[in-house]
């Protein structure tokens, strides 16, 4: 892979360490940021039912994703268990919700303090294996808590599910679509402040020098477990929340919705977005959500020619996803974000770049 | 205590697992050779059954004829699996050799249910083999001691094979070290085509196997995850491993679920019982029974 330049604009010189370490590269990008962010805010009561479902689910999902990435791409351990991670902040925030009578809103990140302790309990493994190893151990950890929760009905409702109601604030009831979005933005903005935020520390600095190399972290004093196991920790954190959000806006949690599957569809977007990067990210799990959407529409508007794929629509929009991981594995290894960076680059340094 | 179900299901437990314990190896083989861990296994199981089943089925092949052509099919099929989607991640992190293959397990497994459905379906009954026969005082069906045979003929040619044969013997130097193999006049390519095309062949006849002891269905695929216990309590890189993980999950399957339907009554400890085992062995011996552990040089 030829090495992107990712250049500054002439005369943009970092003469202190705190510039170095500023939560954004150039002025330009944060304030690109912000507009982002207000952009979606105003636009959001024009849009249609359809599109603020999608931006809500982008949201979620780009929450429990930036969490897998701090493990995956930032840490360089793997985890096959995200999926029940996540769904394990959903019954948490519905468990909490119904057995103490504390208000969701407050439940929401409670959930995903509750689920950073279970990730934290699952990732003791990862003190002592890695690789291989602790991905079939994660992998475990993902079946005992998909039986867990069918099993335990004090906490989850067993096969039943549980209710989870929508939150509300001081009375305000965030019961439609476009008052739940707000939540969903201010929850998802607060996760990529934080994460970006993280990299920056020295904590983010320990994480990646433990994916690098970690006897030379370990020499330097990085403490490899307490690392290895804080990194589960986070990452778990990022995962209840998002399960809570996603709860508390189905308002119907069941075990079916947190398999190995939904595990598998997080690596997916973290590896097609790119690893270890936050905006790469967020465009994975648009991609992912967006990719069998637009086979099935591909696929009804071919099926005129060919009646066959009429039936198989629902294979089609599997196949498309592991197709998808494939494919940016052999052709693209560095996702989405790499992509982004060699366009930016060749419109920078035009006409000299290719 | 029930002894006769006691003793029922450690039979079953010991056939059940000899048969986790050929597919286990298979897994083992790829790994060993390649250091790729597939965890597209199960679905080459389903493969191999869907192939042969249709085969007879639809096609009205005799059963023997099916049966060589699934060989031939599955052989090529892991071939092309390895040149197409493998040999461009070499060298590539690890994260990426396991999502790769993650990634081909979906595009199977949606790929199969669409072309064979998603019932299961059964071999018609060729060698009676719902008719039980009777061994010291157990009734067994003639299915099951057929595939006892099989998987230990199975895992007679693998020993032979790798002791014996000039294969066998490349590919345990290509597995010990390929740069040395390399040197000394093996093609290591070859090699690893041929590693994928054993893996693929043998966990066909274990699907076909499966297929006629139960039924071919896309749920099959799930021996591909009981295969990780299996491995683990074995250690990853040793064949013998492989064998001895599978007969202790087949086992221990039967024996949690002797005990859960007897005693505790808690449900479904038939399929999570080798996962808490799998952990637990991860804690306290996590190179497994037989495995190399690594030593890491700076």
């Amino acid at each position: 892979m030829g090495h992107v330049p990712n250049p500054r604009p002439a005369g943009d010189f970092r003469t202190s360490y705190i510039d170095d370490a500023s939560l954004f590269k150039t002025r330009f990008e944060g304030r690109a940021a912000v507009a982002i962010v207000v952009a979606l805010a105003v636009a959001a009561p024009f849009l249609s039912n359809y599109m603020l479902s999608q931006m809500i689910l982008i949201g979620i999902y780009s929450i429990a994703a930036l969490g897998l990435n701090i493990l995956v791409g930032i840490t360089g351990q793997i985890s096959l268990g995200h999926g029940a991670f996540f769904g394990f902040g959903a019954f948490a925030s519905a468990w909490i919700v119904n057995s103490f009578g504390i208000p969701a809103i407050i439940a929401i990140p409670l959930a995903g303090v509750l689920t950073t302790a279970i990730g934290m309990i699952f990732g003791v493994p990862a003190a002592r294996i890695k690789g291989l190893y602790l991905a079939i151990a994660t992998l475990a950890s993902q079946f005992i808590l998909e039986d867990f929760f069918a099993r335990a009905d004090w906490f989850s409702g067993g096969v039943y599910g549980s209710l989870a109601a929508r939150p509300s604030i001081f009375g305000f009831a965030l019961d439609t679509d476009l008052r739940y979005f707000f939540l969903v933005l201010f929850w998802t903005v607060v996760s990529v402040v934080a994460v970006t935020n993280l990299l920056r520390s020295r904590d983010g600095r320990a994480l990646v020098a433990v994916r690098d190399h970690y006897l030379s972290a370990e020499i330097m004093g990085v403490n490899l477990t307490k690392y290895r196991i804080l990194s589960f920790g986070i990452s778990s954190f990022f995962a209840g929340l998002a399960g809570a959000l996603f709860g508390h806006y189905l308002e119907f949690v069941s075990v079916e919705g947190f398999t190995i599957l939904l595990s598998i569809q997080f690596l997916a977007m973290i590896i097609i977005g790119g690893l270890g990067s936050v905006y790469g990210t967020i465009l994975g799990v648009i991609f992912v959500l967006l990719l069998p959407q637009v086979m099935e529409m591909a696929a009804t508007s071919a099926a005129d020619l060919v009646p066959a794929l009429a039936s198989g629509k629902a294979y089609i929009k599997e196949m498309s996803v592991g197709a998808a991981i494939i494919l940016f594995l052999i052709f693209e290894p560095e996702g989405l974000i790499h992509r982004w960076r060699v366009i930016r680059a060749s419109w920078k340094l035009f006409p000299f770049a290719r | 205590m029930n002894t006769e179900l006691l003793l029922q299901l450690l039979v079953n437990g010991v056939i059940v697992g000899m048969l986790y314990g050929v597919v286990a190896m298979c897994f083992v083989l790829i790994y060993k050779s390649t250091q790729v861990v597939n965890f597209a296994q199960g679905e080459f199981l389903v493969l191999g059954g869907w192939v042969c089943l249709s085969l007879v089925v639809q096609m009205g092949l005799p059963f023997i004829l099916a049966f060589i052509f699934t060989l031939v099919f599955m052989a090529i099929f892991g071939i092309l699996v390895q040149q197409i989607i493998l040999r461009p991640l070499i060298g590539e992190p690890i994260i990426s050799v396991i999502m790769v293959t993650i990634g081909l397990s979906i595009f199977m497994q949606s790929l199969m249910n669409w072309i064979f459905g998603n019932d299961a379906k059964r071999f018609p009954d060729i060698f009676g083999s719902l008719s039980v026969i009777t061994i010291g005082g157990l009734n067994v069906e003639t299915a099951y001691v057929m595939s006892l045979v099989l998987s230990l003929l199975i895992m007679a040619v693998f020993y032979f094979f790798f002791r014996f044969t000039r294969h066998g013997l490349a590919m345990r130097a290509t597995a010990f070290n390929q740069q040395i193999a390399q040197s000394l006049g093996i093609s290591v390519k070859q090699t690893f085509a041929m590693a994928w095309a054993i893996s693929a062949l043998v966990s066909g006849v274990a699907g076909v196997v499966m297929g006629i002891v139960s039924a071919v269905s896309n749920s099959l695929a799930f021996v591909g995850i009981k295969v990780f216990p299996a491995v683990i309590v074995g250690g990853l890189d040793s064949i013998v491993g492989a064998v001895v993980g599978g007969l202790i999950i087949g086992v221990l399957e039967n024996l949690a679920e002797f005990a859960d339907g007897e005693y505790l009554h808690i449900g479904n400890l038939y399929t999570i019982a080798p996962f808490y085992v799998l952990i637990v062995i991860l804690m306290i011996k996590p190179y497994g029974l037989f495995g190399t552990k690594d030593i890491e040089r700076i």
